[in-house]
Parts: C-alpha cells; sequence; structure tokens
C-alpha cells in the first residue's frame, strides 16, 4: 500500500465550520435519545411489537448500513481481484466510508437487542455457536469484518502518526506498520470473503421467515439478491460520496474515474434486475404484478429506481456529466434502500393484528447513529490522509505491473 | 304355553375359562386405565400368570350405601366375574359372598388363617366409635373391634369411598354415631384410602394389582391417598377449564349457559379445591360419567373439609383466579402510528432527496472536470 502513500493526503483546514456545527448539534439533541431508550426500554421508545421485532434499526441502521458500508468491498473486488488499480485512489474513502458504515451498524444493533451487555460473548464462546443459524452468521461475520476493515485502514493512521511528536502513538505506528503491511494480503481476503458471506445472508434471514414475506420478495435467490444489490450501493455510495466531497471538502474532482466506474454499476443494476424477473417468471408469480396493491406499488417503485440509473448512465457522454452521474448514484442508493427496507419491513406480514411504522424515538436514535457517522468521517479526513491528495495523478499504467 | 328357550353362546370362560393371552390384556388395560406405565402393567399381569398369584382380598362393610361396590360391579375392563375370579380372590364380601350366618363367619376366619399377613383388608363405610361402637354390628361383633381384628393380620389396607376414608356422609354433623374414618381407628398402620362417592373402581384396581405383583403400595400424599390418582385437582384437568379461563360461566341451571357446557364454578362446582381423578378418569368407562360431564358441579365428595360440610351450591376460593402477568396475552397490545414521526420521517427522506438534487444541479453547472482542483471550498 506504501507504493499509493502520496496519493492520499489530509484534508485540513478548521474542523468547526457551520455545517459542521449544526452536525454536532443535531447529533447532541439525538443522543439524548439513545439515554431515552436505555433508559426507558424498548417498550417505550419504539413501536416494536410482537409482530414487529426488527423495526427501522435494524432494517436501516443494519441491513441498508451494511450496505452502503459495502463501498470498501465493491472497489477492492475491483482493485485486487480484476485489478483494475486505475481505482486505487478510491480505496481508501471506500474503506473509510465501509469501517464507518460497520461500526454504526455494530452500534445500532446494541440499541435493537434486549440484552445488549451480553454481544460481547458472540465471538469469544465458540462452544456455543450455532452454526445453523444465519443470524449467528451475519453477527460474527459482520464483527469480524468491522475489526478487518480498520486494519486495512490502518496504514492511513500510522503514516500520520508515524510523522507525528514522539511518544507512544508514533512508536506503536512505527512498530506496527510492517506488520500489517505484511498482513495485507490476507486482510484484503478476509475483506473481501466477509461480506460475501453476510450480505447473503442477511437475504437468507428474510428467507427464513417463510410465507410471512411476500412472494414477489420471497425467493431461494433472496441471498443473491442482497449480494448484487450491496454491489450495486457499494459503487453508487463511492460516486456519491467522491463527487460530494469534491463538492463540499473542495477535493480533486475524480469525475472521469468516477465515470468509468459508473459503467461497472450498469450492468451490476441489470443483472439485479434480470434475475427478479427471470425468477419471479420461472416460478410462476408474475401474475403478482397484475394485483393492485401496496406490494406490487412497492415493487414497480423498486424496478424503477433499480433501472433508471442504468439508463441514465448508458452513454459515456452521459457518465462524464457529475450532475448526472451524483443523481444516478443517489438513486442507486436509493434504490437498495428501499429494496432492503421492503424485504424486511413493508414485505413482511406477521399477521393482521400487526402495524409497524418507527416511533420518533426510533428516527431519532438512527438519525443520531448517521449524524454520528458523519461527524467521524469529516474528522477524520480532515486529519487523516484518506482522500486523494491534491494534483496527484492515479499510477493507472503501473498498478497493473 | 311352551316354555321359551334362552339360546346363546357361551362366554369365553364358562367353557375353557380365561385363556394367558387375554388374561394380561386385562391386566395391563386396568393397571393403564390408572396410570401405571405400560411395562410395569406388562409385569404385573405376567407376575401374575407365572406364579397363579392371586391375593385373597376381605371387604368388610360397615356404616354406608354400598355404592362403592355398586360402582365396582360396573367395571367391565376387567368385568367383575374376571376380575373377582381370575385377579384376585375375594374370599369374603358381604354383598357378593354366596354364604350366609355362621358359613359367612367361618369363611372370614379360615381366610385371616391361610393368608395371615398376606390378605388385602378392604373397608368399605365409616366406623362407628360412639359408645363402643354399638351403631353397627356384623354378627354379634362392632364395627370397631371387626376392624381392628380383621387390619391386625392384614397385608395392606385399603380404605374405599369417603366413609372409610374419613367418615364420610355418616359423618355429617351432627355425626350421631360417632362415625369415622378407618385411618383414625386403626392408628400407626397404613391405610391406603381412595375417598370418593362411589370411590372409581380403577383406583382400587391400581391399588391392589401393584401390591399382588410387588408387593408395595403406591406412593402417597399425607392423607394416604394415592398420588397416581389424588395429585392434582379436578379444576387441573377439567374438560370445561377453558370457558373457566375465558370467564363463560353458568349463571343458572337451564341457563343458555348451561346447554352450551360453560363452566359449573358459580353454581358451586368444587373442582378447584378438590384432589381426584374424574376429570380423566370417568366411571365405568362411559365418557362423561361423573358429576361435571353430566352437567353438575363436582360437589367435592373427596375431600373431607368439602363433602357434606360445604353447602351444596357455594363456592369455593380459587388457587390462582387469574394467570400470572408472566403469560403473555394472545394478541399483544401494540402502539399505533405517531403523527410526529411520520411527519418527521417525511421530512427527513424529503430534505435528503432535496439536498441531493440541489447537489447534483450545482455539480452539472459548473465546468467539467479535467484533473485539477475543482469545487471551490464551501467552509465558513
Amino acid at each position: 500500500m506504501s507504493r499509493y502513500a502520496h496519493l492520499h493526503a489530509p484534508v485540513g483546514g478548521p474542523l468547526w465550520s457551520r455545517p459542521f456545527r449544526i452536525l454536532v448539534v443535531v447529533f447532541v439533541f439525538c443522543a439524548l435519545f439513545f439515554v431515552y431508550r436505555f433508559a426507558a426500554g424498548l417498550g417505550a421508545s419504539t413501536a416494536l411489537n410482537d409482530g414487529y421485532p426488527w423495526g427501522i434499526w435494524i432494517a436501516f441502521d443494519v441491513v441498508v448500513g451494511t450496505a452502503l458500508g459495502c463501498g470498501g468491498y465493491a472497489v477492492a473486488l475491483l482493485v485486487y481481484i480484476l485489478n483494475k488499480g486505475t481505482y486505487h485512489p478510491l480505496v481508501r474513502p471506500a474503506l473509510l466510508t465501509s469501517a464507518l458504515g460497520y461500526t454504526m451498524a455494530s452500534i445500532a444493533i446494541h440499541f435493537d437487542v434486549g440484552r445488549p451487555w451480553l454481544l460481547y460473548r458472540i465471538p469469544l464462546f465458540p462452544a456455543h455457536w450455532n452454526f445453523n443459524s444465519a443470524l449467528f452468521e451475519v453477527a460474527l461475520c459482520v464483527m469480524t469484518y468491522v475489526a478487518v476493515l480498520w486494519l486495512e485502514l490502518s496504514p492511513a493512521f500510522m503514516e500520520k502518526w508515524s510523522q507525528g511528536p514522539a511518544g507512544f502513538l508514533r512508536r506503536t505506528s512505527e512498530k506496527a506498520a510492517p506488520i500489517v503491511d505484511k498482513a495485507m494480503p490476507w486482510l484484503i481476503a478476509l475483506g473481501l470473503l466477509l461480506p460475501t458471506m453476510h450480505q447473503s445472508s442477511l437475504g437468507t434471514v428474510m428467507l427464513l421467515t417463510g410465507q410471512k414475506l411476500h412472494p414477489l420478495w420471497n425467493t431461494p435467490l433472496l441471498p443473491l439478491l442482497f449480494l448484487v444489490s450491496c454491489l450495486g450501493m457499494g459503487y453508487a455510495v463511492v460516486v456519491f460520496e467522491s463527487a460530494l466531497s469534491s463538492g463540499i471538502l473542495g477535493r480533486r474532482r475524480e469525475t472521469p474515474m468516477l465515470a468509468s466506474l459508473a459503467g461497472v454499476m450498469v450492468p451490476v443494476l441489470a443483472v439485479f434486475t434480470l434475475v427478479r424477473f427471470v425468477d419471479l417468471g420461472l416460478r410462476g408469480r408474475l401474475g403478482l404484478l397484475g394485483t393492485f396493491d401496496l406490494y406490487t406499488g412497492m415493487f414497480v417503485l423498486e424496478t424503477v429506481l433499480f433501472l433508471a440509473p442504468a439508463f441514465m448512465l448508458l452513454s459515456p457522454k452521459a457518465r462524464n456529466d457529475a450532475g448526472n452521474l451524483f443523481r444516478a448514484s443517489m438513486i442507486m442508493i436509493l434504490a437498495g434502500s428501499v429494496y432492503r427496507l421492503d424485504a424486511y419491513i413493508v414485505a413482511f406480514r406477521p399477521g393482521d393484528r400487526f402495524s409497524y411504522f418507527p416511533s420518533f424515538a426510533e428516527l431519532m436514535v438512527t438519525l443520531g447513529v448517521v449524524a454520528l457517522e458523519v461527524i467521524l468521517y469529516v474528522v477524520i479526513v480532515k486529519y487523516f490522509p484518506i482522500l486523494s491528495a491534491p494534483g496527484a495523478e492515479a499510477p493507472a499504467r503501473t498498478a497493473r505491473a | 304355553m311352551t316354555a321359551v328357550t334362552h339360546h346363546r353362546d357361551p362366554l369365553p370362560w364358562e367353557t375353557e375359562g380365561v385363556d394367558r393371552r387375554d388374561f394380561v390384556k386385562v391386566v395391563t388395560a386396568a393397571a393403564v386405565a390408572v396410570g401405571i406405565p405400560f411395562t410395569a402393567a406388562e409385569q404385573m399381569a405376567e407376575a401374575a400368570v407365572a406364579k397363579k398369584l392371586k391375593p385373597s382380598v376381605v371387604w368388610l362393610h360397615f356404616q354406608e350405601c354400598t355404592g362403592c361396590t355398586e360402582s365396582l360391579l360396573r367395571t367391565s375392563h376387567p368385568a367383575l366375574s374376571t376380575l373377582i375370579l381370575d385377579l384376585v380372590s375375594l374370599d369374603y364380601h358381604e354383598t357378593l359372598l354366596a354364604a350366609a350366618g355362621h358359613q359367612a363367619e367361618k369363611c372370614l376366619e379360615d381366610t385371616m388363617k391361610a393368608h395371615e399377613g398376606k390378605y388385602v383388608l378392604v373397608i368399605e363405610g365409616a366406623i362407628p366409635v360412639k359408645e363402643d361402637g354399638i351403631y353397627c354390628k356384623i354378627g354379634g361383633r362392632t364395627a370397631l373391634e371387626l376392624a381392628n381384628t380383621v387390619a391386625a393380620k392384614a397385608g395392606a389396607i385399603i380404605a374405599i369411598g369417603s366413609c372409610a376414608s374419613w367418615g364420610g356422609i355418616p359423618s355429617a354433623d351432627p355425626n350421631p354415631t360417632g362415625a369415622t374414618g378407618a385411618p383414625e381407628v386403626l392408628k400407626g398402620k397404613t391405610v391406603v384410602t381412595i375417598p370418593g362417592c362411589p370411590a372409581n373402581p380403577y383406583n382400587l384396581l391400581g391399588v391392589v394389582l401393584q401390591f399382588a405383583t410387588f408387593g408395595t403400595l403406591p406412593a402417597l400424599d399425607e392423607l394416604g391417598r394415592p398420588k397416581f390418582a389424588y395429585g392434582r385437582t379436578i379444576h387441573e384437568h377439567c374438560p370445561r377449564r377453558a370457558h373457566f379461563d375465558a370467564g363463560r360461566f353458568v349463571q343458572v341451571f337451564g341457563d343458555a349457559g348451561h346447554r352450551e357446557g360453560w363452566c359449573l364454578y358459580k353454581t358451586g362446582c368444587k373442582g378447584p379445591a378438590t384432589h381426584a381423578n374424574c376429570s380423566v378418569q370417568h366411571f365405568g368407562e362411559v365418557t362423561d360419567a361423573w358429576p361435571i360431564g353430566i352437567g353438575h358441579p363436582c360437589f367435592g365428595c373427596t375431600e373431607k373439609s368439602l363433602a357434606f360440610r360445604a353447602p351444596l351450591h357455594s363456592t369455593v376460593d380459587i388457587e390462582r383466579p387469574t394467570p400470572p402477568d408472566t403469560y403473555p396475552p394472545i394478541a399483544a397490545p401494540q402502539g399505533g402510528i405517531s403523527p410526529l414521526a411520520t411527519g418527521v420521517a417525511g421530512a427527513l427522506v424529503g430534505a435528503g432527496v432535496a439536498a441531493g438534487f440541489m447537489a447534483s444541479r450545482k455539480m452539472g453547472a459548473e465546468p467539467p472536470a479535467g484533473g485539477g482542483p475543482g469545487g471551490p471550498e464551501k467552509e465558513g
């Protein structure tokens, strides 16, 4: 990785800008609801019930949140497996988004489970592991992946610290850097394996709900669809985040690189939609689209959201239009999010007696978690070499050597 | 008039007796009926066949109505004939004895001599103790004397029916004869009590068969009742329990609820306080042949404190009147959808989409990126 070290630089500049201050105020307000959830309990603070034991904290914070954190996975797949070194400048920002996304999902799960103080036991007691549980697979994978992501990203921190004042951080960084460097191929391999496992398992989890999941979503291919959609969302997040940081933080625009990355999204989106329709057709369920109800509406909305960016990015000229590219990636993120929210909440039908819409406190906790994620992102990119350095050129050709 | 000739096929035991196979079937059915494990029941039957063992039974009648004997006569699995001829040797029973007078007295004496320490004594009826027990005499001897004499040499003592168990109806106030249950008269001896008015004959059979095969008595509670039959209350296994839990009660006899078979608690059912197995072991293998089964409240015949003491139609206290909070309700309460939350959710999503769209417009308006430093610094 050191070969690419010169590519990245801290953004610098004052931290307490006005948007940042607003963000902190929002977070502090939401943090009051963090306290409320633990003081008053799940029954008082959420709209969850016996029919819907999982609400927005699982469906959005964890299921959508980890998919948004798949930027690292999606880019690593391109750079390391398909050996597209061109995209290397995107790796670190993508990894940071992933690390933060997964860390926030891990924090959010503590709000959702009834006895969060026992979560630490999952990795520590292998004798109690239930290998037949899809949820256990997700839990262990996500925990491991959070650690792997921060280790993958650790060179960025160590670069900064090893040039800093002498002290504990500098000594540790100098000692650890070569070890991490050696372990990097293994970390990268793990970083590719783990999301493949648990992103598909997120689909398996809902497959296990059987008849409770509406037939338009309930398919044995649910794990594959979750995997493909997380790839699409991963690429979209990288494009979105890069465009946004160039706009707001004043970084060099990476439109040509993003444009060619967007070219990858088109087949991903097409494959997703094709698999869905072929699967429905083969299992004789296309007729369900003829019923005009909420489910058909959501399915059509998802399909439109998935296909729209594919058409918007079809021509190279359109891909090079920064505004169009940004809009497309936004719709792509929306598509994946709606698909996951549908599979976890809207298309889940536990029975006539039950209904669910997140409570105000639930929404505030989710907003707080997102705000915290953005705060951490801004702090880290301002002080550590994550984003590509101004003026640096991507070593497009050398990476292939 | 010519005599009508009744012709029928002879029953098995009339020609060749009961064969081993039938016998094992009968014993097993009887044992299983009272809740003895199937394997143990088989063992009982096999043992009884192998040893040609037939416990000698002496049956004494005192202050009673013979209702317990009557209900025993109506068992069909096994039939009484099978029971007294093949399973046990009923050597003395005042109702069923062929002999009479001195012959009958001799029969009792002979049995006590021949099976000393091994015979089973069954006492039916209360024993009057007032004025030295003069209110009940058989063959010139008082019930008190008879009970003490016969019990002294018995291998096992069983008190059948509520009268023998704790006094029953003869002991009801003002109890002029001082009617007393066998356990109180035979202090210091183990008396298995099988209360009930009448007692369920299968509970007796279970005890007798266990004693005959293993030489042991079943586990008893503090009142000498076999736990296999009296360990739980009627209420716990009542077929009308669902109506109780749902609050559907018969208010008066003959009302709509009564005809629908609702719970009889309010009409004085003593089921919640009565320990017996009537609700699972009906009488004489006739389905619903027990009080609640025919629409009458349980009157607590097995309980000394209830039967013939508590008024027939007064209600009893219930140990656990309502289910504890820890049982989840069938329809769990759940909150509605808060307008505030929907509004906030809509605003957040709307703001996100709008902000994204504005940002994309701005990006599109700027000169296309060519590599050099791009967008303006927006920090402030």
